[in-house]
């Protein structure tokens, strides 16, 4: 501790002749933060289990609320869907080439998944977990890995002291001792080396984005309005409104089922009728109860995808704005099935 | 045409620009010109007709004919482009400022927009006072200006296991350069009064991914910058606007963008971002943490896979960046054979500690294939490695801090490619 009083010290010192300003004074600025504000930013969850509040979460629970809030992403046994993070698997591949990291594999504190899921998750739609849904999320992902049976309960007081696997995989960058020493080190000028060889070509893997698929400079095909009337303006909004929506759900020619359905037709469409597409018992029982996708349901839906459909799988917080929600409906309209 | 050479992307357009150009230079030389240029024997529309007013554009963008210099994204890397990551495109800069409209962009959650006057900046933990500033609180503090590097920990990544992507703006584009001012970390912690237990920061962002790190009091009491503004304005959104914590040298991934919370405490919190993404796994499977600053790194921008020669042999101008989280860039040598020959470059202006440096290297290309490399040093000594030196103590599997020697073979046709040599 004298250690560290002394490096303030210094480094005061130093700041003051060189730095900024010196400042011997506070200058009274900004105003003393209030506890009930403090409490509303302040979620972070240490290692030592500082943070965690109250609340407990059980497997099967935990099964039930993964399932509807994050298998979208990271698949029902947590296995992970197209390029989304695995959370499930890899455990004593870390040392194989390409190893998988998941929570059971690599993470070293289980304290983080909780904070992580807690204040991150889900993608779209932060915030919005309760404590004992998380609880039970991490319980799931524990059972996931096979580090839990599935009578498992997590709590406050179990949660900080459960071990991972990966635990004590980690140390202190090193490189300082480890690294510096051999790289600092006067190089060689002329006559370094007698030979050299092409050992590896990029092109033979030839994965560089190109202009033709991946290009941000090429103006983009702009969609043919559907309708006469349709507003060039509202659409070019929608368009803007749709990048949203855009990492789940595809329009356009060629567009394929993603994490969501392909929305080609979707104006007008009974509700869940891509072929394909996996829904949710809750879309899928709504399109045989004759829901189909007028641009009434579609902006009800937008506004608030949980209260309009309980329990369907899409994981996004809504559209809040009406306008928004009338330029992505004039958007959509412009792509027929 | 000259679009496409300047794209560099288009291999067809480039053989035949090639072939025109290079034709016309062994023909002529810089002895003469056979015909009259009509560009200078023709009267042009620019310089009979008039152009644009001066209420025509109140915030100006790039002309048209730089329409290719953008930031680009490499689809297959991530799962999406809201969690995502682009590329400065330095293939085509010169000098050592990043524009911020190119200057790469990294999000959790997407690039959010937060108003000046919805903004809020907490302190708390062990501090006297927990504080709440305003925008306009921050203004009133003392404040200073500096340039620093800001580079993902990701750069050159992907080269790990092999030699990847064709382009520097891929292999070396998660970096940008800029002048940053605002107010120090220092000041601003001195104002709340940190404890004497006090030797952690975490510092937090105001977007969904609420991306947090801890920072040792060490470093929060150093040098760290709440900028407000780049390059001489506002910060960009996707940087970050309005207010960013800037960690000179270090990750950046600590850089956190739309900062709305400093916690003082007494521990590191372990986060996400510093457990399970950014620490390094070496070939035993054992994972470094706490791998916060830069090492030395340089890589020639041009000519490279997007800049081929297009003038055939003679004078080429080579230059490229250089930069280290531990100090001044001291030196800069470049090779044009692999690395049998060293030559020392010449640095733009002297180096500046924890900020991007600009070399040259001026060459008469003899029109015969090279293999061309640079190889930076900083103020310390530290040399940076090759690749094979890396892969010694870190084996292949590390994704982060990948500060190699890179390699472009450039081809007698004066096309480049990435590459990997003995």
């Amino acid at each position: 501790m004298s250690k560290f009083r002394d490096l303030v010290i210094g480094t005061a010192i130093a700041s003051s002749l060189l730095v900024t300003p010196a400042l011997a004074e506070k200058l009274g600025l900004g105003r003393p933060a209030l506890p009930e504000e403090v409490a509303a930013w302040d979620h972070d969850v240490r290692p030592d289990g500082l943070g965690l509040p109250e609340g407990s979460g059980d497997v099967l629970t935990g099964e039930e609320v993964f399932s509807e809030k994050c298998a979208v992403c990271h698949g029902e046994f947590a296995e992970g869907v197209d390029n989304w993070p695995k959370l499930a698997g890899g455990i004593g591949t870390l040392d194989h080439d390409d190893p998988l990291k998941t929570v059971g594999s690599y993470w070293p504190h289980l304290t983080t998944a909780w904070d992580y899921i807690h204040r991150s998750m889900p993608f779209g739609n932060a915030q919005s977990l309760t404590p004992d849904e998380v609880y039970a999320i991490v319980a799931y992902i524990l059972y996931s890995n096979d580090l839990v049976d599935e009578d498992f309960v997590l709590t406050r007081e179990n949660l900080a002291t459960f071990e991972l696997p990966n635990a004590g995989g980690f140390f202190v960058d090193d490189r300082d001792t480890v690294e510096l020493p051999k790289f600092s080190v006067e190089p060689c000028m002329t006559n370094c080396k007698e030979t050299v060889e092409i050992t590896m070509r990029a092109a033979v893997l030839d994965v560089t984005p190109f202009d033709a698929t991946d290009d941000a400079a090429a103006p983009a095909a702009e969609p043919a309005p559907a309708v006469a009337a349709a507003d060039p303006e509202l659409i070019a909004a929608g368009k803007k409104v749709f990048k949203k929506c855009a990492s789940c759900h595809k329009v356009g020619e060629g567009a394929k089922n993603g994490t969501g359905p392909l929305l080609n037709g979707i104006v007008g469409r009974a509700t869940a009728s891509v072929k394909g597409f996996k829904y949710s018992k809750a879309m899928a029982d709504a399109g045989a109860g004759g829901l189909v996708w007028t641009e009434e349901a579609l902006a009800a839906y937008l506004a608030d995808p949980k209260g309009y459909l309980p329990k369907n799988k899409m994981s996004f917080a809504g559209l809040k704005k009406d306008e928004e929600r009338k330029a992505v409906i004039a958007y959509l309209a412009t792509f027929g099935g | 045409m000259s679009d496409d050479i300047a794209k560099g992307t288009t291999r067809r357009g480039f053989l035949s620009a090639t072939a025109a150009a290079g034709g016309a230079l062994v023909a002529a030389g810089a002895a003469g010109a056979a015909t009259p240029d009509p560009l200078i024997m023709e009267k042009q529309p620019w310089a009979t007709g008039l152009g644009d007013g001066v209420d025509a554009v109140p915030y100006g963008m790039p002309i048209k004919f730089e329409s290719h210099v953008v930031r680009r994204n490499v689809s297959w890397l991530t799962a999406d482009v809201i969690s995502s990551i682009n590329f400065t495109p330095i293939h085509a800069l010169d000098g050592t400022i990043t524009p911020q409209g190119c200057a790469f962009e990294r999000h959790h959650s997407g690039a959010i927009e937060l108003s000046k006057d919805d903004y809020r900046l907490m302190i708390n933990g062990l501090v006297e006072t927990p504080l709440v500033f305003t925008y306009a609180d921050l203004e009133r503090f003392p404040r200073v200006t500096h340039t620093y590097f800001c580079e993902c920990a990701a750069n050159t990544g992907m080269e790990w296991a092999g030699s990847q992507l064709n382009g520097s703006q891929f292999t070396h584009g998660m970096i940008h350069n800029m002048e940053y001012t605002g107010v120090t970390l220092r000041t601003l912690l001195q104002e709340a009064g940190v404890k004497p237990e006090g030797k952690w920061v975490f510092v937090e962002g105001s977007d969904a991914s609420s991306n947090g790190r801890s920072i040792p009091i060490e470093k929060a009491l150093n040098d760290c910058l709440i900028a407000f503004k780049a390059n001489g304005e506002a910060l960009r959104k996707e940087h970050g606007y309005p207010v960013r914590l800037v960690v000179p040298g270090w990750e950046g991934n600590m850089w956190v963008k739309w900062l709305r919370r400093i916690e003082v405490g007494d521990a590191p919190w372990e986060q996400r971002e510093e457990t399970s993404k950014y620490t390094d796994t070496m070939a035993d499977g054992t994972s470094r943490k706490w791998t916060w600053v830069m090492d030395a790194k340089s890589v020639i921008t041009a000519p490279s896979p997007q800049v081929p020669i297009t003038h055939g042999p003679g004078p080429v101008v080579i230059t490229g960046l250089a930069w280290s989280g531990r100090g001044a860039i001291k030196r800069v040598d470049v090779t044009v054979d692999g690395g049998k020959t060293w030559h020392e470059a010449r640095l733009a202006s002297p180096g500046q500690p924890m900020a991007l440096t600009r070399f040259y290297f001026d060459h008469v290309w003899d029109g015969t294939e090279m293999l061309l490399q640079s190889r930076a040093i900083d103020e310390t000594g530290y040399v940076q490695p090759t690749k094979a030196q890396l892969r010694e103590v870190r084996g292949v599997n590390s994704v982060y801090h990948n500060n190699c020697i890179q390699t472009w073979w450039v081809k007698a046709s004066g096309e480049a490619e990435n590459v990997e040599i003995s």
